[in-house]
């Protein structure tokens, strides 16, 4: 039984488990970025020349919040130089050559000791560059460490609430019992005694298929949850499953709750149980610029122009390379970038799937205010923000937006929304970092007098 | 293969990359679809020459749209019809006999004067079509007053109502629309298609029309009226005169209701009241229209008194801000 929560929109799922994942073949050269998770970048720890192994780590950083990264194929590396980054920018990155024999470096496997001490998962939840693979990419040793003491409940997200992502859903086909033990991994990791799986309704198979293995052995619970985007944002899973409210500009921890993604979870077991390191990940690659959609395993650092030639090219020329699912993702500038590993899906958008119009006009509908999750009132919101009032936007709780896009989605105007309010968070951000260097160089000013 | 992708532009944009299908011009669209049951029924008891009054009603507000944009050189919208759908509600309210200019001087004044002149779709602080009605009665009452069909002056339900005198006219009748009264107004069944029609395509929410007819029915089988038991007096209300067409198709006007849920409930309480006092205490029988107009003017108020609770903040949290700073307060003195 799952709690709602206010708004939401019913996009076109265009999702595609059906379609059997296949493997994307490695690339001749893999473009591993630094920087694969919030926080400190990795230092290269190779160098032009050096030959490395498949899971060998090649990036770290000894900061507390940072996720090493690590070789996706064997080979020699050939660049240690900045590269563009699927986020946009040019970022530090290794290339490999691949010499396609994949000769893996793996770490050990925990013993059955180390497989109920905290401690030493959470050590190799950080050693195999585990972050949030849902997207965000927090670091994941980071976020549980955090939440020991103050989380009581761990939420497991299996939403997979945007449109034609099917990675999660085809990890909890495909390996139901690797995926449980990793969430009991998880748990024992966060000092909690039960986690929650909580799995939208359209997914009813891998329920009962995870419901057929007993969760309870392993301290799980699956909880079914409505069809609603978005059903799988952070704080929309906390109130699902414990109907508490993440405090505005609070974490799910100052609730009482963490929580992780599926893909997360199965990457804890692969680094528990079998000794690797996050090296791929399923992607699921569609739009209207490809054939059909493909659900590929896909190595970290595959460039898309080669995932492209791989789904069999292009029947349109596409517009946009989305990352992720088309309702939070956000768009890559060049074919040159590699896949990361937040990135759950890479869509190809031609102008089928674009709604743009020149002029939009807000005719006050209001249905902007009807799908807020966040209960907040975006024409409003727009209003402030066209007219720079940062009073007003901050009064009409512009900060908490979290930026679902559900207001731009069912905006029959086509306004700008999400795109505001992403815009103003920056704002804000610029505004309060300009005051805090004012406020230092003031005080400095007066120390000095 | 490679050299070909350089040539590809790529374009950013921050997120949703997608889109729902239904456009201004498809709700508008909606909106016209949802009158054709009303056109059909007027067309039916007051013959083809409403039609007449409806087509002129409904090009000349396209035109002024149209030639208003060009003229300042602005972009032209009369695509995404909201100027036919402006047009084709005048007409709504107007009397069959209309003369064939008189549509044409209403939408002048509510295209150019009411819309365009504040800012176009979405500024405008009253509804158009309603605001062409409201010149065009101050301008021409002796032809709006009077309702004549077939050259027959013949009074509506609501001029027995505001005389106090028996209507020769069956609830059935009133229901139906085979009574004598403005263009559009006249079926309340006709109207309900309309209605629900508009509620099943998430259009409208039922907040405005249920609040507005609930209110007028209310009060009116409170306070009743001599010669009327309260229920026929109530029904009579409720299915007379323009209130089926003021609380589905113009009160729920976007740009000129509020667009908080609590506030359009106020809204719609607001404008049935209002209702009521004109029609029991005003110098004209109707009150729908100018209780809208009004409740336009204060839709922006209103929307400002509803903010909605913060997501995250419960009720001891607002309590526990409110003491921490009346603390403050006084600690400062």
């Amino acid at each position: 039984m799952s709690y709602k929560f206010k708004g939401g929109v019913h996009p076109n799922y265009m999702k595609s488990p059906e379609i059997p994942t296949t493997v994307i073949a490695p690339p001749a050269q893999v473009i591993i970025p630094m920087i694969q998770h919030i926080g400190a970048p990795c230092k290269p720890l190779v160098q032009v020349g050096d030959y490395v192994k498949m899971y060998q780590k090649i990036g770290e950083n000894p900061a507390p919040v940072s996720a090493p990264v690590h070789a996706s194929v064997s080979g020699k590396v050939v660049a240690v130089e900045p590269r563009p980054h699927p986020l946009g920018d040019m970022i530090m990155s290794v290339v490999i050559e691949n010499d396609f024999q994949d000769t893996p470096e793996l770490m050990e496997p925990l013993t059955e000791e180390q497989l109920k001490d905290p401690d030493a998962i959470l050590e190799r939840i950080r050693e195999a560059g585990v972050v949030g693979m849902g997207g965000a990419m927090f670091p994941t040793a980071v976020k549980i460490r955090g939440g020991i003491g103050k989380v009581d409940t761990l939420i497991i997200n299996g939403a997979e609430c945007e449109p034609y992502l099917n990675g999660d859903h085809l990890t909890m086909l495909n390996f139901p019992e690797q995926l449980l033990r990793g969430i009991e991994l998880a748990r024992i990791a966060s000092g909690v005694e039960k986690a929650y799986y909580g799995i939208e309704k359209n997914k009813q198979d891998a329920i009962d298929l995870l419901n057929s293995l007993n969760p309870a052995q392993y301290g799980v619970e699956i909880v079914p949850e409505d069809v609603k985007y978005p059903q799988g944002g952070e704080k929309m899973q906390v109130k699902a499953i414990t109907n508490r409210e993440v405090k505005p500009g609070g974490l799910p921890s100052g609730v009482g709750c963490n929580v992780v993604s599926t893909r997360t979870a199965y990457a804890i077991y692969q680094a528990c149980y079998e000794g690797k390191s996050v090296v791929e990940r399923i992607v699921t690659y569609g739009g209207s610029a490809l054939k059909a959609p493909v659900n590929g395993l896909t190595r970290v650092g595959t460039p898309f122009s080669h995932i492209a030639e791989q789904c069999g090219g292009f029947v349109k020329t596409p517009r946009k390379i989305v990352l992720g699912g088309p309702m939070m993702g956000i768009c890559a500038t060049t074919f040159d970038a590699p896949t990361v590993k937040g990135t759950a899906g890479v869509l190809f958008f031609t102008e089928e799937e674009d709604k743009h119009v020149d002029n939009p006009t807000c005719i006050r509908c209001g249905k902007c205010i009807s799908v807020c999750p966040m209960n907040l009132e975006p024409v409003f919101m727009y209003m402030y923000y066209s007219k720079g009032d940062f009073e007003n936007m901050q009064k009409y709780h512009i900060t908490d937006c979290f930026e679902c896009g559900s207001c731009s989605f069912n905006c029959p105007a086509r306004m700008p929304l999400t795109h505001a309010f992403k815009t103003a968070k920056i704002m804000f951000q610029v505004k309060a970092a300009k005051e805090k260097a004012k406020a230092e160089a003031e005080a400095a000013a007066k120390e000095a007098v | 293969m490679k050299e070909n992708k350089e040539r590809i532009v790529l374009d950013v944009a921050y997120q949703p990359q997608v889109r729902t299908n239904t456009d201004t011009r498809r709700i508008m669209l909606d909106v016209i679809l949802a009158l054709l049951p009303a056109v059909i029924v007027s067309v039916i008891h007051f013959g083809a020459r409403v039609l007449i009054v409806m087509a002129t009603s409904v090009v000349s507000a396209v035109f002024f749209e149209w030639a208003y944009r060009k003229l300042l050189k602005k972009t032209n919208t009369i695509g995404d019809l909201t100027a036919a759908l402006t047009g084709l509600l005048m007409a709504m309210t107007l009397p069959p006999q209309s003369p064939w200019w008189m549509p044409i001087i209403g939408t002048l004044f509510a295209i150019v004067v009411v819309k365009q002149l504040y800012g176009g779709l979405g500024k405008n602080f009253l509804n158009p079509a309603l605001a062409g009605r409201a010149f065009l009665m101050a301008s021409y009452a002796a032809i709006m007053g009077n309702i004549t069909i077939d050259g027959v002056t013949s009074a509506t339900p609501l001029s027995y109502m505001y005389s106090g005198e028996p209507m020769p006219f069956t609830m059935g009748n009133l229901f139906l629309g085979q009574i004598p009264g403005c263009i559009g107004e006249i079926s309340a069944l006709a109207l309900l298609i309309g209605g629900v029609y508009l509620l099943i395509r998430k259009v409208i929410t039922w907040r405005i029309p249920v609040a507005f007819i609930g209110t007028v029915a209310v009060l009116t089988l409170i306070f009743g009226h001599a010669g009327y038991s309260n229920v026929d007096w109530m029904l009579a209300n409720v299915l007379s005169g323009g209130l089926m067409l003021g609380a589905i198709f113009m009160a729920t006007d976007y740009a000129t209701s509020p667009v908080t849920m609590p506030g359009q409930l106020l809204y719609g309480f607001g404008c049935g009241a209002l209702t009521v006092l004109i029609r029991y205490f005003g110098g004209y029988p109707e009150g729908v229209s100018y209780a809208i107009l009004i409740m336009n003017l204060c839709a922006w108020a209103i929307d400002k008194g509803f903010c909605r609770p913060q997501f995250g903040v419960t009720k001891e949290d607002i309590a526990a801000q409110k003491a921490a700073a009346k603390a403050a307060k006084e600690a400062a003195k």
